[in-house]
């Protein structure tokens, strides 16, 4: 019942914004709705907001010229590349983050070493660490296999998605109760039991929003990236590359910026089933 | 080591020779901070016999968490002799010599009555039979014999907090620590917990230490009640308050010599005898 509810509460949220779009085309000025010299609400040309179902019968027609695949096709092609990029990048990340949690849970010496600079590491902008990475990475060549422009973009990704679930595991593994804990070590047993019986299950409410956290940082990662790197093939790329097309095609560069979000809702999605197999975990607190 | 080996070796030592279940000599805490040092505990003695269900009552502050922890060995004691069944209180934990239960009933969200019960016995290797077995006894013994699938969210208070008590239980431990297990729950449900409690431990012979803040609980459960005073710590008190009759119920509740034992703690409690014995707060 509260399921069908919040579905379609959410298809409710996506058709007002669509008839938001659509009514503020037809009533607001051509030129924007300027407060002094400042644009506060956009241009409803249709260069500057296609009508939604423009947008929609564009995806139908060939992404080049007049024939050869379909927009959509290219769009969902470009989309799957990012995909895989941003999976490996929230693996790498979601590994990191958590070895990098355990490692702060169990020596506090490591907490204040690490906490701060894992902290700082989010302050550097991806723009200026892209080009690095790429330069470090392609020096790298370990028998047949060489590093390329891929993997800088996944190591970016999981630049980004590590630290949401750092800070959320070390946050979830430190979540016990004092009584929990004393309970255990009544039981006489050590660090690792406790870990896996009591810190690991415990920490699983913590940890779920930080993997959705980091799988949409992933994902932006990802798609920043390949900008920056320039690598070809992903979401990332037709965003740059159609929108120099807008001025004759107005329709085509809001094609990859759907299929960001379609990848950025596959991703979210993931995380939910996760978190569904994990659905004993989180009951609600005891309420003694 | 395994449970097993404890299991024979603590089994023998009873057998051989009646140590107390508790030996506490000339016990002291003192907490050190930056701000300085508390005094928690202060020259604190103190034998429970094996079988004998004894409460430490006094004001917040009085140090009897903090005994009751010492015993544990989730703390350890500044100086003076503690012993577990003739053993040291380290050894007596990692051999498993007794149960413990809190305030909050502690039970993990994410297992059911039944795999909260068996946690003990999962963490010490005991085989899955013997562990189906124990926790089938144990929660027909709570009266939880139709919940044992459920989880703790779908409890009430009380039951939690028996479950928390079975859990004690569980590795049939001669003693058993409880801090103040019924200080959250409501009037009615903590006298019929009490009543069971008396059961419970009548049934399994355990040696019980059992913190409280109320008066009325300390004698209705115990053969000796513990009155401490704070700042620091210490004794003040031992008064026996096992009661003639037949048994533990509730008409003791009615009895003039529950009354004329709760005056006498109350006593021991305030230092001076209370104007009106009757009107004790009755809880």
């Amino acid at each position: 019942m509260t399921r069908v509810r919040s579905w379609g509460l959410g298809l409710l949220g996506l058709v007002v914004l669509g008839v938001v779009w659509e009514v503020y085309k037809a009533v607001g000025p051509d030129a924007g709705v300027k407060l002094g010299d400042r644009l506060v609400l956009p241009r409803t040309s249709d260069r500057a907001m296609p009508h939604l179902w423009d947008i929609a019968s564009r995806l139908t027609e060939p992404a080049l010229g007049r024939s050869g695949a379909p927009l959509w096709e290219v769009v969902g092609q470009a989309c799957l590349f990012t995909l895989k990029i941003a999976a490996i990048g929230w693996v790498v990340g979601v590994v990191v983050g958590l070895l990098l949690a355990l490692l702060m849970q169990r020596f506090r010496l490591a907490e204040a070493a690490v906490l701060p600079w894992v902290v700082l590491s989010q302050t550097v902008p991806l723009i200026a660490i892209a080009p690095l990475v790429r330069r470090w990475g392609s020096q790298l060549r370990i028998g047949s296999w060489a590093w390329d422009s891929q993997d800088s973009v996944a190591v970016i990704a999981a630049y980004l998605a590590f630290f949401p679930v750092a800070v959320g595991m070390l946050r979830g593994l430190k979540a016990p109760d004092a009584t929990h804990l004393d309970l255990m070590r009544t039981y006489g047993v050590g660090w690792r039991t406790t870990l896996l019986r009591l810190r690991l299950p415990a920490s699983v409410p913590f940890l779920l929003p930080a993997l959705r956290l980091a799988a949409a940082a992933a994902v932006i990662g990802t798609v920043v990236a390949e900008v920056s790197i320039g690598l070809r093939g992903g979401i990332g790329r037709l965003v740059i590359e159609y929108a120099q097309a807008a001025g004759g095609d107005p329709a085509k560069p809001w094609a990859p910026i759907l299929g960001a979000i379609v990848v950025g809702l596959v991703a979210a999605g993931f995380v939910a089933l996760l978190g569904l197999s994990l659905k004993t975990y989180r009951r609600g607190e005891v309420g003694a | 080591m395994t449970a097993a080996e404890t299991r024979t070796s603590t089994t023998a030592t009873h057998a051989s020779a009646p140590t107390p279940a508790v030996h506490v000599a000339g016990l002291d805490r003192v907490f050190t901070s930056k701000q300085g040092s508390v005094t928690a505990l202060s020259g604190v003695d103190l034998d429970v016999a094996p079988g004998e269900f004894v409460s430490l009552i006094g004001p917040s502050g009085c140090g009897k968490s903090t005994l009751l922890r010492l015993i544990g060995d989730l703390d350890q004691a500044t100086s003076g002799t503690l012993e577990v069944f003739g053993k040291r209180a380290r050894q007596a934990r990692l051999d498993q010599d007794y149960g413990i239960a809190f305030q909050q009933a502690g039970l993990l969200p994410w297992r059911t009555v039944a795999k909260n019960i068996e946690l003990p016995l999962a963490l010490h290797k005991v085989g899955k039979a013997d562990r189906e077995a124990r926790v089938r006894e144990l929660v027909e013994l709570i009266g939880l014999g139709d919940f044992a699938g459920s989880y703790p969210d779908q409890l009430s208070g009380g039951m939690q907090q028996r479950v928390a008590i079975a859990r004690a239980l569980a590795e049939r431990p001669r003693l058993l620590l409880m801090d103040e297990p019924f200080g959250a729950l409501d009037e009615m449900t903590r006298e019929r917990m009490q009543n069971e409690l008396v059961r419970i431990s009548a049934e399994t012979g355990a040696a019980v230490v059992f913190v409280t803040h109320s008066i009325p609980e300390a004698v209705f459960l115990s053969d000796r009640v513990v009155v401490m005073s704070p700042r620091p710590g210490r004794i003040v008190d031992v008064v026996d308050v096992r009661l003639p009759g037949t048994g533990r119920d509730d008409a003791l509740r009615e009895d003039q010599a529950f009354f004329d034992a709760v005056a006498a703690v109350r006593e021991a409690l305030h230092g001076a005898p209370p104007p009106a014995a009757r009107g004790v707060e009755n809880r």
